[in-house]
């Protein structure tokens, strides 16, 4: 045990018990972070501030709240928004926070991807990100279904009826995930729970891990040096600041996050004051009804690559169903990202800017990406369903090219 | 090997033994908390007089929460072996919901048209474009005089049923 003395001051106190001065100095104050990296390297703390505030006006949502059919929508619509003080706010800002972290987690993957940060070492830190966005996909599933709209209902319908396609047991998974024969009271009841609880306690515990991983191997660089962190944090802590190539975590990288998270917030911010619109599709603020589809029903903008993927296969090739390549194309754009370190076959970790076929194919994914993204929220009738198709065939061929791009980089560079 | 790692490995194996047991039927538990409750399985039946319809516009009704289409078709409507005959009248009867990702296709044009992916099912039931990869599904109902009633499995809805199934 440790050496109790009397304490002079309560850190003193704390410290004796708790090994704190050590435990700061291990995760703060001698965390070393490379000093050339950019703005791009601040999304991790945006998205853990996201996150806080996802969960702080999700508690007040919480308390009027009510998992039930016949009283969802009109606990949201009419005492959350009309009669709790403040409710609108926090309702607004669950929803803008919602959607604006995935367009922080597409920005902090597709940085990942440019700079190599998911190879050599630093694989689990990739999984572990990939199993978050997994989560939060999850999450963000099962809080779209709460206000129990239009919208609501039948994206619960169409992502359930997804569990169909399982060869076999597929109808009695999707009776069991609802709790009925179509999307009914205890398929709400069971998603709250999911959303409020389990998924959210899933969230924390992988963000944990996911820290946890970058610990020892360290956040990658622009350049993607190799740097023997030993040697710079004792040239760092000789005072020899100018020469060192690493700066602690805290108190000097934090202090440039707080400026991009600054500019972060007030655009978050003007989006909940002044356009919360987007994130509030009109058609959902009509109750749910079991027995009329809207005319036109599509996901939310950050699932309409995958959404495009899935139903980009709308005719039977070679015997096989529509449907079934569909899902099987839709299964592969879910898992694809996180084999991303096992398909890279180059050895070394390079940005994009030093790979040149790879430069190639990471912006034609991005080019992709966005293809999908736009055709997703259209309706898919003549020409757009052949744009759809395409986009998802190149989506599929994109991935499966990727060993064969970065081995011809490798060759070229004679490794 | 010691008396002491002996007695240490039988008491690690028999609360492996323990906790399995216990963890299994924690599963079985927990697996059947999600079922559907009894009340939601007995869930009833639902009547409908088809003498009442008119010919070439779709009726919808509701059967254990879900939209069921019954048409009754006109002269001009193409024949098909899925059709109900009651008397000199045939009738289509489908569950009303796109077997692609269960959206309600709206009657358009002497077609069925899902808003969702694009999918369509003619008169008939049958898919005609699209991503549903079968026609639409037949629920299981009886006849009695004029009336259908979905919910009981009748000598023409096994009919169909085995019609259906063979086109598989």
């Amino acid at each position: 045990m440790a050496k109790i003395e009397k304490a002079n001051s309560l850190g003193e106190w704390f410290d004796q018990r708790l090994n704190t001065t050590t435990f700061t100095k291990v995760m703060m104050t001698e965390y070393w972070i490379p000093k050339d990296i950019n703005f791009l390297w601040a999304m991790g703390v945006l998205l853990a501030v996201t996150f806080k505030i996802l969960v702080i006006t999700g508690i007040f949502l919480m308390m009027y709240y009510k998992p039930d059919v016949n009283l969802a929508f009109d606990s949201v619509n009419y005492t959350i928004m009309q009669e709790v003080a403040y409710g609108w706010l926090f309702r607004h800002m669950h929803g803008v926070a919602a959607s604006v972290i995935f367009l922080i987690i597409y920005i902090h993957m597709l940085t990942g991807i440019y700079y190599g940060s998911y190879k050599k070492g630093r694989e689990m830190i990739w999984i572990s990100g990939m199993l978050l966005f997994m989560t939060f996909s999850a999450a963000g599933f099962s809080g779209y279904m709460l206000p129990w709209g239009q919208m609501s209902y039948w994206a619960a319908m169409v992502i359930t009826n997804l569990f169909g396609g399982i060869p076999l047991i597929g109808d009695a998974l999707v009776v069991w995930i609802r709790g009925d024969f179509n999307v009914a009271d205890a398929t709400l009841t069971r998603f709250f729970m999911l959303h409020v609880f389990l998924l959210p306690l899933s969230i924390i515990g992988i963000i944990a891990l996911h820290f946890y991983t970058l610990r020892i191997p360290h956040v990658n660089n622009q350049t993607s040096e190799e740097l023997d962190y030993d040697a710079e944090a004792e040239k760092y802590l000789a005072g020899n600041k100018k020469e060192s190539k690493v700066i602690p975590f805290w108190p000097v990288f934090i202090s440039k996050d707080f400026a991009v998270l600054g500019i972060f917030l007030i655009f978050y911010f003007y989006l909940v004051f002044f356009h919360y619109n987007f994130a509030m599709d009109p058609v959902n603020f009509d109750p749910a009804d079991n027995m009329v589809t809207p005319a036109h029903i599509y996901p939310e903008w950050y699932f309409l690559w995958s959404y495009e993927v899935l139903r980009g296969f709308f005719f039977d090739i070679a015997g096989f169903k529509a449907f079934d390549i569909g899902l099987a194309a839709f299964g592969f754009a879910n898992v694809a990202f996180l084999l991303l370190p096992f398909l890279d076959r180059d050895p070394d970790i390079l940005p994009a800017s030093k790979r040149p076929m790879f430069f190639i194919w990471f912006w034609i994914l991005m080019v992709d990406l966005i293809v999908l993204t736009v055709y997703g929220k259209l309706p898919p009738t003549g020409p757009n369903a052949w744009v759809g198709f395409v986009a998802a065939v190149a989506f599929i061929l994109i991935f499966v090219a990727l060993p064969i791009v970065t081995k011809i980089d490798a060759k070229r560079r004679g490794v | 090997m010691s008396n002491n790692t002996n007695r240490r490995d039988f008491l690690g194996f028999t609360f492996a033994a323990v906790a399995a047991v216990g963890g299994a039927a924690s599963l079985v538990g927990m697996k059947q908390a999600w079922d559907p409750l009894p009340s939601v399985l007995s869930g009833g039946f639902t009547n409908v007089e088809l003498s009442g319809l008119k010919a070439g516009d779709p009726a919808t009704v509701m059967w254990r929460g879900k939209p069921i289409f019954v048409l009754k078709k006109t002269a001009e409507m193409e024949k098909s072996e899925r059709d109900l005959i009651v008397g000199s009248d045939r009738f289509i009867v489908a569950i009303g919901l796109c077997t692609h990702l269960g959206c309600i296709p709206a009657w358009k044009k002497q077609t069925w048209k899902c808003a969702c992916h694009g999918g369509e099912f003619n008169s008939s039931g049958k898919q005609t474009f699209g991503p549903p990869p079968r026609p639409l599904d037949l629920p299981p109902f009886s006849v009695k005089g004029t009336e259908l009633v979905l919910g009981e499995e009748g000598p023409e809805y096994k009919k169909l049923d085995a019609f259906l199934k063979a086109q598989v």
